[in-house]
């Protein structure tokens, strides 16, 4: 509890330092990494789990296709879903007609960008942690009369907590300093689509900005780090739950 | 082993589809015919097993066994072949049926325990009986706690057990899934000798107590020699024999797997009395009346005792101013010559059959042959507490 006030606190000094539009782009960040993450998640446990768990032909590429948006220039991913989810593009549009949904210069877009980049960082901590899992056990569950379903909602899922928090502490880390992607697809607009990086390269930009840059690059270092810890701190717990 | 099983079954009938109350009641048979080729490894496994209570696969590691009740659960699909258990049909290549493992209701204890690591004790047991049909859960969840005597380690969790308390949990778990058939693969071999011996009457007592049909899987020959009803010998992929431990542990062809050094007899008999001024148990086997050191069987009891080979000595007149307490009447059957200075000699006692080994020499000068009547002395000192076990045996 006094943890708690203490670093609430803290927070709150903090926060006197920046100013309004820093502040802004602060809570951006967070919302849009956030959403992100919980929208990626199931998908990202799909795929974690086709990957760990199943043979199929093309998995190679499927594979590959996961792990794309890591080798990928993130201008390259920001520019394809532009394409893609543009107005005019072949998602987009029947989003946009269908649904009046709007991703591009829009804070969704962003968090889109985020997930379709940070994507192959949380399905590598989940899949290691399916494998992790001893395939004994989903025998056992079968034996004792758990269904497919059953068994991954009962067995698998509950075991792969720590790699799913890993994972999403991991992916939402890197999303909150995701810049190619989020600048090609949504453009960089204060309290709309300007996260943390953003602010960061237009104050790089401006004459005079070097201080903001540099508090605002602070800022970013620091929750990158503490996005870390956390990410360990959660899967240790969680083992360590396991273990009784 | 001191106090008589807790009666776990309950009142189903009425309860229970008339479907399951009958498999309850009269469980038909086990019958497994399969074929699997693993890599160079080939199953080709049959046999059939009428006896209700437990059914020892017996054989060395890598003999297939594991295998054979894989495809028993339903976790490996045989190449062809079918599995019919309790009359129904759970695998037939040929009618291409295969009953999924989760709906077979066949239970599985694995050598390695495999206990659920997130959920308590209590929830690993619950988990298999909250799955089973409402209308058969006549195996009680009490019960089984009392039975398997794991009522304090409810709400720990499993990796904080140690290896024979995860076992009795393990065992406990299958159970309360409400299984028609049992299976049990090497679920001591993971264990050391004391956790062996501390699982063993818990085993008894599922198949003495819950009257169920265990499918048993090791490459102990002491385990199974105490344990079994029938036993199915495997080896390299096949069944070789098949029996019950009286006959097998005799059979001079099967000395591989049964041990040259434990060769032996086992004898089914009953309890007919307890000396406890001079610590002894009276046994009767058929017309014999054996003399063993006391044990806590309750007069009528059925047990099985075996004899060692080596414990038994053969003399040409009637012994006098001996120690020994047990002298049979006894007539060689059979004599076979062993490397070494060795031979046994197969003795039929009022029709129980002893097993003795005895030097060669002594065969010369006794002039021992086929239809030579003998005395044969069992040292009841030789009998511990482990050759004498509770077994359900059918005497006339």
């Amino acid at each position: 509890m006094r943890r708690h006030r203490r670093a609430h606190a803290s927070t709150r000094g903090e926060l006197a330092l920046l100013t309004e539009a820093e502040l802004q782009a602060l809570w951006l960040s967070l919302a849009v990494s956030l959403r992100a993450v919980l929208f990626a998640l199931p998908l990202g446990i799909a795929c974690a789990w086709v990957l760990a768990r199943r043979r199929f032909p093309g998995k190679t590429l499927f594979d590959g296709l996961v792990h794309l948006p890591l080798v990928v220039p993130p201008v390259v991913v920001g520019y394809l879903l532009l394409i893609l989810f543009g107005i005019r593009g072949v998602l987009g549009k029947p989003l946009y007609d269908w649904f009046g949904i709007k991703l591009v210069f829009t804070s969704a877009g962003a968090s889109l960008a985020i997930a379709v980049t940070t994507f192959p960082l949380m399905v590598r901590a989940i899949r290691l942690s399916i494998e992790a899992i001893d395939t004994g056990l989903e025998d056992a569950a079968r034996t004792l009369g758990a269904g497919p379903f059953d068994r991954f909602f009962t067995i698998t899922l509950p075991l792969m907590v720590p790699g799913i928090l890993a994972g999403g502490v991991l992916a939402f880390s890197a999303g909150l300093g995701e810049f190619g992607a989020v600048i090609t697809f949504v453009s960089n607009i204060p309290g709309v689509t300007q996260t943390l990086p953003l602010a960061i390269y237009t104050a790089t930009q401006t004459p005079g900005g070097e201080a903001a840059a540099a508090r605002l690059a602070s800022l970013s270092i620091a929750l990158a780090l503490g996005g870390l810890v956390l990410s360990e701190l959660l899967a240790r717990r969680a083992r360590a739950m396991l273990a009784g | 082993m001191d106090r008589a099983p807790p009666s776990l079954r309950a009142a189903a009938g009425d309860t229970a589809s008339g479907r399951e109350s009958a498999h309850m009641t009269a469980p038909a048979d086990l019958e497994v015919s399969i074929r699997k080729r693993l890599g160079a490894f080939a199953l080709d496994a049959q046999f059939a097993t009428r006896a209700r209570g437990l059914t020892a696969l017996f054989g060395p590691s890598g003999s297939g066994k594991s295998t054979i009740v894989a495809a028993i659960a339903g976790l490996l699909r045989p190449d062809s072949g079918c599995i019919v258990a309790g009359g129904d049909t759970l695998f037939d290549a040929e009618r291409r049926v295969d009953v999924p493992a989760e709906r077979r209701r066949v239970g599985y204890v694995f050598q390695d325990a495999r206990l659920f690591p997130h959920l308590k004790v209590r929830d690993n047991l619950a988990y298999g009986l909250k799955r089973a049909p409402a209308g058969d859960r006549a195996i009680g969840f009490d019960a089984v706690v009392d039975l398997l005597g794991i009522g304090h380690l409810l709400d720990r969790r499993p990796l904080r057990l140690s290896g024979g308390e995860k076992q009795r949990v393990a065992i406990g778990r299958a159970l309360l899934a409400q299984p028609r058939l049992l299976l049990m693969d090497e679920p001591l071999a993971s264990l050391d000798a004391a956790r062996r011996l501390e699982i063993l009457p818990y085993v008894e007592r599922l198949r003495d107590g819950l009257g169920l049909r265990i499918v048993y899987v090791s490459h102990a020959v002491e385990e199974v020699l105490r344990l079994a009803s029938t036993i199915v010998v495997v080896d390299g992929g096949r069944v070789v024999a098949q029996g019950t431990p009286a006959d097998l542990s005799q059979r001079r062809d099967l000395q591989a797997f049964f041990g040259r050094f434990e060769a032996g007899s086992v004898l089914e008999g009953r309890v007919v009395g307890h000396d406890d001024r001079h610590r002894l148990t009276r046994v009767a086997v058929r017309g014999l009346g054996l003399l063993l050191p006391r044990f806590d069987l309750p007069v009528g009891t059925g047990v099985r005792v075996r004899i060692r080979a080596r414990d038994v000595i053969l003399a040409i007149a009637p012994p006098v101013g001996l120690s020994v307490q047990n002298a049979l009447e006894a007539v060689v059957t059979e004599i076979a010559n062993e490397p070494g200075p060795y031979a046994e000699v197969k003795v039929d006692a009022e029709g129980a059959v002893l097993l003795a080994r005895v030097t060669r020499d002594s065969v010369e000068r006794l002039d021992l042959a086929p239809g030579r009547r003998v005395h044969a002395l069992v040292k009841s000192v030789a009998i511990d507490g482990d050759s004498v076990t509770a077994a359900p045996i059918d005497l006339d």
